[in-house]
């Protein structure tokens, strides 16, 4: 058993080891009790909701969400919005169909199944618009980042005064989370810039915590599914390994020798 | 291969077993006599087939919604992600199962070093296992590109580039490689051919692995040669099956632990931006299991230098049996080689760490005195050591030292202290 143990401590500490390695960052994020985090972590709902709200009234002007249906918004793990709130939030959208029988393109009200509607035709458009400077899709944006979470909820707030010294081109702000300081994108969020339908208080920090609480459900949407059967599978997994070995110390009693 | 005769009971079961001896196949494999003082670090044996398997059964799945196209792969691995049942599951096994593979296998290989697996009359087995390592590292990078991130798309890059460094047709072969002039649709396509191809040669060295291991017989931590069967030894059913068995679950505990609680860890966050052949990611790193043999890469000015260097890190291996002169295998009775060994772990795991940080300043000095070290281990320590060092007696049989108390070992205990 012994030496059980010791094989074991060594695959841990390797494993930690070669994580520390990869996932090194110099920069502190600013730091906030994420529901989704840990063994039972679970998202918000009422942080979701909110957060699909500030997405959409602030982000989604420049942001695409290319991979998210409006299905999505009412599905298990995610915002839960009713069936009834995601179609009309899906109809509230222009999408572009077709072609129809008379071979042209017309417009109608999103469904369901549609994807999120794009602000831009495409990434030239998108370029042209933001002074050259593409805004990344979000689908996924929280896990192509360093810092994930904690960054995205740093950056949105890390909007300050460039220290002197420093030049800023035309349009370019200084953010002190930001890779090189430098980002194209404005301070995106100010108090109140939304009315939360809720009622709760629109401060940049509270919209922070739930614009990114949404993101993270938008790249991870398994993300509670996940936690849920990870638990059952670990305890499975050690109820039997526990069976194992003692069965393996019974049929290693026939012999002389140690296990 | 068995040692004894054996027959079926039934009489079915003779009429097959006359025509394909299936029967007399399972029989060896069940009762094949397995030394019974197998310590934990040979479960990994066991443990790699169960990852190869995993990753096989994951990968035939991905295989059936992953579309290899340039424009539309990372979009297939999203698609994955949210659509396929369960197929967020399915992607992250497949995902850290690889990197489950390399840890398995670094133990399995680091076993073998410390024990003296590879010599005689082992040395098969040992290059079997080297061709299946370096298939393995194909395979893994090949799989890297398939998602057609950031770093799938830049690692192909850097990697592909590395031949041509080969004299005169070095542009050439990289064109060829390519199929075209940079990274790009056709190289996805190939890469995900050879993707799939490779888990099957793999699959079928593994049988010759097998197939010349049950030829001499498992060695074992005292490494003497065991009479078999013999006292010293167990039928492999039921004893080793119940002890990989639990083994392998410990295993699977950690492998969950990435899975359900830490999938991305493991990976790199530009992977998770789709590629894109205008930006050039700050840092291109490889996966972390290729993270040593990175570095040996880059502590070399010269290109086509630093790939053959890094080429041979991978293949003097395979000559190691010759390398080393030491007629005793296990390191227990070699206390000058069991130092030297930890040495070699050690420059190996600070290989892998500088192989993450940039190639600059000290890590690039560190870089290159681990890489001199690491062939310094086995062109020149290990071909000296086995002609100068002063081994521990052996003792006589496996039983001694396992029932403990034998003179021999008490001798053993005492010559080692005197030594250090």
């Amino acid at each position: 058993m012994k030496n059980i143990l010791k094989l074991f401590s060594v695959i841990i500490l390797f494993s930690v080891s070669s994580v520390n390695v990869i996932s090194a960052e110099k920069v502190e994020f600013l730091k906030t009790d994420w529901t989704f985090k840990g063994l039972f972590g679970k998202f918000d709902r009422a942080s979701l909701q909110r957060g699909y709200q500030v997405y959409t009234e602030v982000c989604a002007a420049c942001h695409s969400m290319k991979y998210l249906s409006y299905r999505n918004l009412s599905e298990k793990g995610g915002p839960e919005f009713s069936v009834a709130q995601a179609k009309a939030i899906a109809a509230s959208f222009e999408v572009t169909d077709g072609p129809n029988a008379d071979g042209e393109m017309f417009q109608r009200p999103g469904k369901l199944s549609d994807k999120f509607v794009m602000p831009y035709e495409n990434v030239k458009a998108a370029e042209a618009a933001n002074g050259g400077a593409y805004p990344p899709d979000m689908s996924v944006l929280v896990k192509a980042r360093g810092g994930g979470v904690d960054y995205i909820y740093s950056l949105l707030q890390g909007y300050e005064e460039a220290p002197s010294g420093m030049i800023l081109d035309d349009g370019v702000h200084y953010n002190k989370y930001m890779y090189g300081n430098k980002i194209k994108m404005s301070a995106p969020l100010s108090d109140g810039i939304i009315e939360y339908s809720d009622g709760t208080k629109a401060s940049v920090e509270q919209m922070s915590k739930d614009v990114t609480t949404f993101l993270m459900w938008a790249a991870e949407p398994s993300l509670e599914a996940r936690h849920q059967m990870g638990f059952k599978a670990i305890v499975y997994l050690i109820i039997l390994t526990v069976l194992v070995y003692f069965s393996m110390k019974r049929i290693w009693s026939r012999v002389k020798s140690e296990v | 291969m068995s040692d004894h005769e054996y027959t079926p009971k039934s009489k079915a079961g003779k009429w097959f077993n006359d025509r394909l001896p299936l029967l007399t196949l399972a029989n060896h494999l069940t009762d094949y006599p397995t030394p019974k003082n197998l310590n934990y670090w040979w479960t990994f044996g066991g443990i790699l087939t169960f990852c190869l398997i995993t990753q096989i059964v994951t990968g035939l799945v991905l295989a059936m919604h992953y579309i290899a196209h340039a424009d539309m792969a990372f979009e297939s691995v999203e698609h994955i992600m949210r659509d396929v049942n369960y197929g967020w599951l399915i992607r992250y096994i497949h995902a850290n199962g690889a990197s489950m593979f390399f840890l398995a296998v670094y133990i399995h290989i680091f076993r073998s070093l410390f024990y003296g697996s590879y010599k005689s009359p082992r040395e098969i087995i040992w290059i079997i296992g080297i061709i299946i390592y370096l298939l393995m590292m194909a395979a893994a990078f090949m799989g890297y590109v398939l998602p057609w991130g950031q770093m799938s798309f830049w690692g192909a890059t850097v990697i592909t580039n590395l031949f041509s460094a080969i004299p005169f047709v070095g542009e050439g072969v990289v064109t060829w490689l390519w199929g075209g002039y940079s990274v790009d649709n056709p190289t996805l396509t190939r890469f995900f051919t050879l993707h799939y191809l490779i888990p099957f040669l793999i699959l079928g060295l593994v049988v010759l692995h097998i197939w010349a291991l049950h030829v001499p017989g498992n060695n074992n931590p005292v490494g003497i040669d065991v009479k078999k069967p013999s006292k010293d030894t167990v039928p492999f059913h039921p004893y080793i099956v119940i002890k990989d068995g639990f083994a392998l679950l410990m295993f699977m505990i950690v492998f969950a632990f990435f899975v359900f609680y830490a999938p991305n860890i493991l990976g790199h966050a530009d992977n998770y931006i789709e590629a894109n052949p205008l930006v050039t990611p700050a840092h291109i790193v490889p996966e972390w299991y290729l993270l040593p043999f990175y570095a040996i890469l880059r502590s070399v000015p010269d290109k086509l230098l630093g790939v053959v260097a890094m080429l041979s890190a991978i293949l003097i291996l395979a000559v190691l049996p010759w390398l080393d002169t030491s007629k005793i295998r296990s390191a227990v009775f070699r206390p000058l080689y069991k130092q030297f060994y930890w040495i070699l772990v050690a420059d190996v795991l600070i290989l892998g760490y500088v192989g993450a940080m940039p190639a600059e300043g000290l890590y690039l000095l560190i870089a290159r005195v681990a890489t001199a070290y690491y062939f310094l281990h086995f062109l020149v320590i290990l071909p000296v050591l086995g002609l100068k060092e002063r081994t521990i007696p052996l003792p006589l049989s496996i039983t001694e030292p396992v029932l403990g108390g034998s003179p021999n070992i008490a001798m053993a205990k005492k010559n080692e202290s005197k030594i250090e």
